[in-house]
């Protein structure tokens, strides 16, 4: 349990709870993000192992769900192993997901064709455990879809994301209806921070944390994923230069 | 035949004797188109056509030909049989989702027919009558029929659709029937009387009211094991555990020749004399009991047991040497999970086409750029140039987008997509793609200028104008919507 607690009985009381609500009581292994607002969020340090998952994105990325791919991207990329990534129709471009540092000889496409297909080939990849992340984009999800998704994560130790996606903007409500997700994302795209020259910056997200077991919701600022994957936290400084691309380079004067 | 072929605008026709006559048994189109006639004496055909080339009907040789066709359409469908004198009949039930659907699986059959100089025609229906006749009767080389509505097909077609001897044929023609509705509407009875009842069975085949069984052929040097039940079975539970039994025996046959199997067929053989059949195939060769079983129980509920199953038979179809291959023994390095076998299973379930990994190709233009390749390709490690943004999410067809913007090198001042109008706070271009003349003659001075757009509330987008915003050769300079970002 991340949180510090309180005195010896209630830690063994939570200790009772979590073996009681099923599986060993057993430390899940997480994966922190590696932005310490965020890891001291989320119940153990970072994001849980061997759970689902939800992410969607806020207002456009509802429907194109971009800024959500690429967060579930980065999560994966920090993850050992193969991916599995599985979608109704394929719109997924590869070189951006390899930007965000999940390159191409990790990810196995399944092009499921329709959304029973997408949630049964979902649920073998996680009972598999074999694979760091399976990702899957969805536009429903029911309670008892999510129980058994969840339960073949908790069985192989696989991080399942379940990016929603919808059709239409009004559909996007079906995002309040409860899963048995473990934490639940709303990722939306931020104006980027001006330059001092024209251009764009780094792209920064707003990640609302809405849902997250034994936790509590919070929202945060960051900025994209970089080339591994990882998330950061805004700079102070407006004219940080982006990370240096060949080395030290050194003046002399 | 070599060099002594004749050439492709000569008539060709074989000629084989039949009772005391010597007759034309089969014409090309050349030929037919001269008036030739199947069944039609061969002095006559000599005589009609005076540049006629003829041949001798090798019957035993055309037959062995379809069988070892027979034997080669078995990577389409288990169940496939040689339907002499000049078909193939293919139960396609259950297989044709591994080849894409239907309508690709017979496109992809006859182009590679064509490819090794067969002109063949295919269609798929309800029953084996309705597809023999569809694929000889029907203009289109290809033909797909709804699932229920080919006997109304069926009924349009001539007579001669229904594998009737020819003399009933004629005797039809002669008392003014045409087509097959025709004769299905007049009375049955007096029909039977007159011809016999071969003609009521062909036609309650074609229309689905009678079974019509065939032995499917195999090859004698495929590994093959079959268990027969004195009492036929029916429950998925008993199935299951006899498939299990069977892959059992089948692995150690295949053990003792060192190979594993990429291809397997598992055909019950109903006490209705039908067959149903469930294939699988693996990404790399298997010897896995636990494997193997489970691909192949995994799809049991498409069986339908019917009255009860008295026979089962495994194949492997396909069966490759099992290679021997290094275990990492390093202290550090983790082996690579397997995950061979999870491939196997999805690909059985939702097709292997649909399963696959990008790789990159060495092309500026973004739709170029990626290429499909099998989940078990080797991963050589490559990437994309990571410099120049990419959105994660590409539009299939770039979406016209309204813009104004400065020629010639300036992003526009705001844009409207689908309906929304978004005024660009920040932008980032242009990005120059050339177009690739040695794909194309048209693309040898094509150019698109890419930017990537910011608007007011953060959303990016990827556009681009075509054309290099001077030289009106180079591109049409309209605006296009390519990709979002995230």
């Amino acid at each position: 349990m991340g949180q510090p607690a309180a005195s010896p009985a209630i830690a063994a009381l939570r200790e009772r709870i979590a073996r009681l609500e099923g599986g060993p009581a057993r430390d899940r292994a997480t994966l922190p993000f590696g932005v310490p607002t965020m890891d001291k969020a989320l119940p153990g340090g970072g994001l849980a192992l061997g759970a689902l998952h939800e992410v969607a994105g806020g207002r456009n990325g509802a429907i194109d769900g971009a800024a959500a791919a690429l967060f579930a991207a980065g999560i994966a990329a920090r993850t050992k192993g193969k991916v599995l990534w599985c979608v109704t129709r394929q719109d997924l471009f590869a070189p951006a997901l390899a930007q965000a540092g999940l390159l191409p000889g990790r990810v196995v496409y399944v092009e499921a064709g329709d959304e029973a297909s997408v949630l049964a080939c979902f649920e073998e990849g996680l009972r598999h455990g074999g694979l760091g992340a399976v990702v899957a984009e969805l536009a429903r999800l029911s309670m008892t879809a999510s129980r058994r998704l969840q339960l073949a994560a908790e069985t192989s130790g696989a991080v399942g994301i379940a990016i929603r996606r919808w059709r239409r903007q009004t559909e996007a409500t079906d995002f309040g209806q409860p899963t048995a997700a473990v934490t639940r994302w709303r990722v939306s795209a931020l104006p980027s921070r001006p330059l001092p020259v024209p251009g764009v910056g780094r792209a920064r997200w707003q990640l609302e944390l809405i849902r997250v077991r034994a936790g509590e919701s919070a929202d945060f600022e960051v900025e994209a994923c970089d080339d591994k994957g990882r998330l950061a936290l805004f700079s102070g400084l407006a004219d940080r230069p982006p990370k240096a691309r060949h080395g030290p380079v050194r003046a002399i004067g | 035949m070599g060099q002594s072929a004749p050439s492709a605008e000569t008539p060709i026709v074989m000629l084989g004797r039949q009772g005391n006559r010597r007759l034309v048994l089969a014409a090309d189109a050349g030929a037919r188109a001269a008036g030739l006639r199947i069944g039609m004496p061969a002095s006559k055909a000599q005589v009609l056509v005076p540049n006629l080339q003829s041949f001798d009907l090798d019957a035993a040789g055309d037959a062995d030909a379809l069988d070892r066709m027979a034997l080669w359409s078995l990577r389409y469908a288990p169940i496939v049989a040689a339907d002499p004198p000049d078909g193939l009949i293919i139960d396609t039930t259950g297989a044709d989702h591994l080849h894409g659907g239907e309508e690709t699986m017979l496109d992809g059959l006859v182009s590679r027919m064509a490819a090794s100089g067969i002109t063949a025609r295919a269609a798929v229906a309800d029953t084996w009558g309705a597809a023999h006749a569809c694929a000889r009767f029907l203009s289109r080389p290809t033909f797909v029929s709804p699932v229920g509505q080919v006997t109304a097909i069926v009924r349009e077609l001539p007579i001669a659709a229904l594998r009737l001897p020819n003399d009933i044929v004629e005797g039809l023609l002669t008392l003014g029937f045409e087509r097959v509705g025709e004769v299905e509407a007049a009375p049955r009875a007096s029909l039977t009387l007159r011809f016999g009842p071969e003609l009521g069975r062909r036609l309650d085949q074609a229309m689905g009211r009678r079974s019509e069984p065939f032995e499917p052929v195999r090859s004698a040097e495929l590994i093959e094991v079959r268990r027969a039940f004195g009492e036929p079975i029916g429950a998925a539970e008993t199935i299951a555990r006899y498939a299990g039994k069977l892959v059992e025996a089948l692995c150690e046959a295949l053990e003792a020749k060192g190979l594993g199997a990429r291809r397997l067929d598992l055909l019950f053989h109903r006490v209705d004399n039908r067959i149903e059949a469930i294939r699988a195939g693996t990404a790399v060769p298997v010897r896995d009991i636990k494997r193997l079983t489970r691909l192949l129980t995994d799809r049991i509920e498409t069986v339908d047991p019917g009255f009860g199953i008295e026979l089962m038979t495994l194949t492997a179809t396909l069966a490759e040497p099992f290679g021997a291959r290094q275990i990492i023994s390093s202290l550090v390095e983790e082996p690579e999970p397997d995950i061979t076998d999870l491939i196997d299973t999805l690909a059985n379930r939702i097709g292997e086409q649909r399963l696959y990994r990008f790789a990159p190709v060495e092309s500026d233009v973004p739709e170029r750029s990626v290429r499909r390749v099998a989940p078990t390709a080797p991963d050589d490690g490559t990437s994309w140039p990571g410099e120049w943004p990419r959105p994660p999410r590409l539009l299939t067809h770039p979406e016209p987008i309204e813009t104004m913007a400065l020629l010639p090198d300036h992003p526009p001042v705001w844009f409207s997509w689908r309906g929304t109008r978004r005024r660009v706070a920040r932008a980032d271009g242009p990005e120059r793609v050339y177009g690739e003349w040695w794909q194309r003659d048209a693309e040898l001075i094509a150019v698109r200028d890419y930017f990537q757009v910011e608007d007011e509330s953060g959303d990016r987008f990827w556009i681009y104008r075509a054309g290099d915003g001077e030289d009106p050769e180079t591109g049409s300079h309209k605006w296009f919507l390519h990709g979002v970002f995230a």
